[in-house]
């Protein structure tokens, strides 16, 4: 599997389709696990990682998980290349610019990743689109068993599956719905959700770029309790509480943003598309939040059925059969996922400043979105 | 509610004070709270949170006092200096060895559980699972009766006693 050969798309988790997927974009299950009879990574020599690696590779690269598999070696990547698998949620910055053995298997479609040699021995990973938590435990839970039967995990009767963090033990499950916001932001009431959260014990983080303040109105929300909640627990509080409550929310500011201030609403689409149309240099930050505008007007009309001129605008635009590419969800995540950028990079085939992204950033976009003018 | 102080933003945090046996109470926005000095706790990274709760424990040298030696792992070697640095463990027995040194730390960063619930091995003794499985009821039991969902609950309780019996343990 040649990184350029998925580079210049999005991964299927990221399409737009899905469950309540206007809000949540994609949803996330991680297992972290150890194996038996070894010390916990950080401690482990080049030899004892070298042997879990070939250990690992031996037993999950033959499974059969619905999908071709490949192997990528980590410790021999380039910089850019560990940049863009990072972009694509396909390993964690903390395995790509560790050291010593390790690797990630994928999934060609992207839906799964085996992390091998992270800060634990084995963190597997399975993405869906839209609100699917329970389809993709049911799947990582398979793929976990199917492991399961060839290798002796760490596990404690008391404490569960043994993890190199405390953080992560017991289940060593991490949950995580991704979300776009945007209309919680807008009406300021951001803040009580982020505040909301924390009394839930729940982590946040922005979906794109780690530790930046401006995420363009996407957040990942995950547990943070993992010992004494079973799995199928915290997914179920995820499922029948958290999810519902949030869209109620984001629905909500939605609604009343059309019914209160459907002129903020309107000029904030307007000045995105102009500047999005227009701009000789964009940043990948600029980038995200103002295409956050245009999902948010494209996800208003269809799903609310929103008239404002400049949903309007975009409406006529995603309808005319004449474009080759009309303006859709699913082409406005495109732009944020290829504008990012190691995939800037890794397309056009060379290391660029920060400025001669901003360029190339702002062409793509212009290419995409002008067609229909 | 409105805040006390600036009458314009939401009331978020609520203060109860009692003097002389005269309870009190104010409610203030975050703002305000700062402005007065009230410290608001906010999220505390993780690891920052598990350096901090194991700075507040005894150092090594009261530890190394009351043990008679600076522990460390057998297995591994680690000693509680190098999760103090990395806040992580070297191996799985580091559970074991430092059981009682833990155990604070991991309820505070685990929301005050203690015990797993959840996934087994399927490798694992029969008798082994079905204690684990009696707890997950028991917690599955907790919630249900929590939320009021009585019948939740009594098909709940039919499987812990399904269980029980299946293992001719009553105390199990």
């Amino acid at each position: 599997m040649k990184l350029t050969d998925i580079s210049n798309d999005i991964n299927e988790w990221f399409d737009g389709s899905g469950p309540l997927s206007d809000i949540v974009i994609s949803s996330r299950v991680r297992l972290a696990r150890n194996l038996a009879g070894h010390k916990f990574f950080s401690k482990c020599s080049a030899d004892e990682k070298q042997e879990i690696l070939e250990k690992l590779k031996g037993v999950i690269l033959p499974l059969d998980i619905g999908d071709e598999i490949a192997y990528i070696n980590i410790d021999q990547t380039d910089e850019l290349k560990k940049n863009f698998l990072i972009e694509r949620h396909l390993i964690s910055r903390n395995h790509a610019f560790s050291t010593g053995p390790r690797g990630v298997i994928i999934a060609h479609r992207e839906f799964f990743t085996a992390m091998i040699n992270e800060e634990d021995h084995l963190r597997l990973q399975v993405l869906k689109a839209g609100s699917q938590l329970e389809e993709c435990f049911d799947l990582i839970n398979k793929i976990d068993d199917m492991i399961e039967n060839k290798v002796d995990y760490a596990f404690s009767e008391k404490y569960g599956y043994l993890t190199a963090c405390p953080t992560n033990l017991g289940t060593g499950i991490r949950v995580s719905v991704m979300l776009h916001l945007p209309a919680l932001k807008m009406t300021g009431h951001i803040e009580q959700f982020l505040k909301a959260t924390k009394t839930m014990k729940l982590a946040v983080r922005g979906l794109f770029g780690e530790g930046t303040q401006a995420i363009g109105d996407f957040y990942q929300l995950s547990n943070q309790v993992t010992l004494g909640i079973s799995e199928k627990g915290i997914i179920a509080k995820f499922k029948n509480e958290i999810i519902p409550e949030i869209v109620e929310y984001e629905e909500a500011a939605r609604k009343q943003l059309l019914s209160k201030n459907a002129d903020l609403l309107d000029d904030k689409i307007s000045r995105a598309m102009a500047l999005l149309k227009n701009a000789k240099l964009i940043s990948s930050q600029e980038a995200l939040l103002l295409l956050s505008h245009i999902r948010l007007g494209l996800n208003m009309h269809n799903k609310l059925g929103a008239s404002t001129p400049a949903i309007n605008e975009l409406y006529r635009n995603s309808r005319n059969q004449e474009f080759e590419n009309p303006i859709s969800v699913k082409m406005i995540n495109r732009l944020f996922m290829l504008t990012l950028p190691a995939h800037l990079q890794l397309n056009c085939g060379k290391v660029l400043d920060p400025a001669h992204r901003d360029i190339l950033r702002a062409e793509i976009i212009r290419k995409a979105l002008n067609q229909q003018s | 509610m409105q805040c006390q102080i600036c009458k314009k933003n939401e009331a978020t945090i609520h203060l109860t004070e009692i003097i002389d046996g005269v309870r009190s109470e104010t409610h203030i926005c975050q703002d305000c709270a700062q402005h007065q000095g009230i410290v608001v706790k906010s999220q505390m990274p993780i690891n920052e949170l598990l350096t901090n709760l194991l700075a507040s424990q005894p150092d090594d040298e009261e530890i190394a006092g009351t043990l008679g030696i600076a522990k460390s792992c057998p297995d591994c070697g680690f000693t509680l200096d190098h999760f103090r640095k990395e806040a992580m463990l070297g191996c799985p027995n580091d559970y074991e060895v430092f059981e009682e040194e833990l155990k604070p730390l991991i309820e505070k960063a685990q929301d005050y559980n203690s015990t797993h619930c959840g996934k087994v091995p399927s490798k694992m003794p029969v008798t082994k699972k079905q204690k684990i499985e009696f707890t997950n009821l028991q917690k599955e039991l907790e919630i249900a009766v929590q939320k009021e969902d009585y019948e939740q609950a009594a098909i709940l309780r039919d499987k812990i006693n399904v269980l029980k019996e299946n293992s001719n343990k009553p105390d199990l």
